[in-house]
């Protein structure tokens, strides 16, 4: 770049900012010589770039509601439980074909169970946010106190339908069991999990870097007045992105109950905070930040857990709070709020 | 001629603070009109109130036939007004492309018109893919305009454009303001630099304390200095 600068033709480019990139490799391989054996480290990683990439398809939808709309959805893992719950409609009738030997049967039962959960959480986000979110447009603490109370009703909800005992939700056969290599082991469903977080990534990444709509999306959570000030309802958009976000959260949901092989209405909650960690972590309306902030968490806490099981329950605290100091506005500052 | 824009006791509260006391004054057709004022006397909410951003709390406010008092923002852009505002907005974390590709929202852009504004605005040829946050501050205040008028509207507001920028950038931004008004542009533009506003502005209006205190031709006031004492007093001496 040293002629760009010669008779100043060029804009120096702003450095691209790839420290945020490099925090999970550098985390990754530090790890290796603390854990020592090479299975386990393998184990352990692969645990966590699923985890990573489980939580990531949860969050994803949150920061950019979080960025575009200066909303706080306390609410966000009332879509995440009830996507559970909702696949199990398919997936415990069609138990037969879950176990059966044929990947083609299991698929038989997982798309539809799948696609059901995303329909009904995408609608239920649109009932959401009309009936909780769009009263209280720009009042935080009122957005936190009625989006915590619709978690507690969605949650209820579950119970007074499903009752309060947990469903076991056992994973489809094919899903079972792990590729071999040598002595390292790589489970076939965190492999799987991997390859959806990573489709989700690369599709949210080319919708808002390749189309319209994206470009619109980016530019709100940048200045949501000047993009309504060019004409473009931004509410509408808004409204678009919370139900994409809230089918996601329901996509979440389901991949956490198969990879847990359970279903409880307390996993809404119990997964919020790591959404939250995640979503503050990567900084506001970042889908980049939120992917890297993702594998971050799951890495402390596998890696945390195996090396440091007593401080597992504050580890992804004291990540956050290491994070926010290196980087007070998350890994990636897009809002300018 | 008509009038594009006409403001009639319009009232405006932020939160509980009234900032604008019932302002009268009219955009002429094909004329641009120069809002002056000492800083904070409500120029920039005067603009805010039209676009809908601080909507008015009372009186009304005419737009190209339609009473918009009251219209929420996208609606008040659609029917024909380019906002530049005073913080020029641009969408940093997008290439200038990107955002003038968001301004036109018909659809592709016209050519011939591109290549107008490239002519007084080369720098947005050179930096067409770069991001709009690498740009300089002029640079950017030159998006923020190319954005207005990436297609024809039938009002323009623009909020203090030379503000900040050095003084051999104000005089090409004065160049362009001028040509943009010979294409046939109604412009409402709101300055602090007097001989900018002398150069561009066929009729005044001046406000203080959330009030229009003095409305009439720009030669008028440009011709008589006791009345611009008057009215703008220290902002006048600044630039003198
Ligand atoms: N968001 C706001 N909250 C409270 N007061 C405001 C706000 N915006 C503007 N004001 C007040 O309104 C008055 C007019 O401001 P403004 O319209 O920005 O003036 P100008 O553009 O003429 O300098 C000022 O006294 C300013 O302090
Ligand atoms: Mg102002």
């Amino acid at each position: 770049m040293t002629d760009a600068t010669a008779g100043g033709e060029a804009l120096p480019k702003p450095p691209l900012d790839i420290v945020p990139l490099l925090l999970p490799v550098i985390l990754a391989l530090a790890m290796i010589p603390l854990i020592g054996s090479a299975s386990t480290w393998v184990t352990l990683t692969v645990a966590s770039l699923a985890m990573g990439m489980m939580i990531f398809i949860m969050a994803s939808g949150l920061t950019l509601v979080f960025g575009l709309m200066d909303v706080l959805n306390f609410g966000h893992g009332a879509f995440i439980a009830v996507g559970a719950y909702v696949a199990t409609l398919i997936l415990l009738p069609m138990a037969a074909w879950v176990q059966a030997d044929s990947l083609w049967q299991n698929l038989a039962a997982v798309t539809p169970a799948v696609l059901l959960a995303m329909a009904v959480t995408g609608a239920l986000g649109l009932v959401f946010e009309r009936v909780l979110i769009r009263p209280v447009y720009g009042q935080h603490l009122k957005q936190i106190l009625i989006t915590m109370g619709g978690l507690i009703v969605a949650e209820q909800g579950l119970y007074a339908l499903w009752g309060p005992q947990i469903i076991p939700l056992p994973l489809p056969a094919a899903l079972r069991g792990s590729f071999i290599f040598g002595d390292i082991a790589i489970a076939k469903y965190r492999l799987l999990a991997m390859l959806v977080g990573l489709t989700v990534f690369v599709v949210t990444m080319l919708v808002l870097n390749r189309t319209r709509l994206g470009l619109l999306i980016r530019a709100g959570v940048e200045n949501r007045e000047m993009v309504e000030a060019l004409g473009y309802r931004i509410r509408r958009l808004f409204l678009g992105v919370f139900m994409a976000g809230s089918a996601l959260a329901g996509l979440g949901g389901v991949m956490w109950s198969l990879y847990r092989e359970q279903v409880h209405a307390s996993i809404g909650n119990e997964l919020m905070i790591l959404v939250f960690i995640v979503v503050i972590i990567g900084g506001l309306g970042s889908v980049t930040g939120c992917f890297i902030g993702a594998v971050l968490v799951a890495m402390v806490a596998n890696y945390g857990g195996f090396l440091l099981p007593k401080l597992a329950l504050i580890s992804d605290i004291l990540l956050m709070v290491a994070i926010l100091m290196w980087r007070p506005r998350g890994l990636y500052a897009v809002t300018n709020r | 001629m008509s009038d594009m824009l006409t403001l009639r006791g319009v009232h405006t509260h932020i939160g509980r603070y009234h900032i604008l006391h019932g302002v009268d004054f009219t955009v002429p057709e094909g004329q641009t009109t120069m809002l002056l004022g000492r800083n904070g006397a409500g120029k920039t909410t005067t603009l805010r109130t039209i676009m809908g951003l601080s909507p008015p709390s009372a009186g009304e406010i005419d737009f190209a036939g339609a009473s918009i008092g009251g219209w929420a923002t996208p609606d008040i852009a659609m029917r024909g007004v380019g906002y530049v505002p005073e913080t020029m907005a641009v969408f940093s974390d997008l290439t200038v492309k990107e955002n003038l590709v968001l301004a036109a929202r018909s659809g592709p852009f016209d050519p011939t018109r591109l290549e107008w504004i490239f002519g007084f605005f080369p720098p947005l040829k050179k930096f067409w893919l770069s991001r709009a946050g690498s740009l300089s501050g002029g640079q950017k205040q030159m998006l923020s305009i190319a954005r207005a008028i990436v297609e024809p509207r039938r009002l323009l507001l623009i909020d203090e454009p030379t503000k900040g920028l050095a003084p051999a950038i104000v005089m090409a931004l004065i160049e362009c303001l001028a040509e943009i008004k010979r294409s046939g542009a109604t412009i409402l533009l709101v300055e602090q630099n007097f001989r900018v506003a002398e150069a561009i502005g066929d009729t005044v209006a001046v406000m203080d304390n959330g009030a229009i205190v003095h409305r009439g031709a720009m030669a008028a006031l440009s011709g008589d200095g006791a009345l611009q004492e008057r009215l703008l007093g220290l902002s006048l001496e600044a630039h003198q």
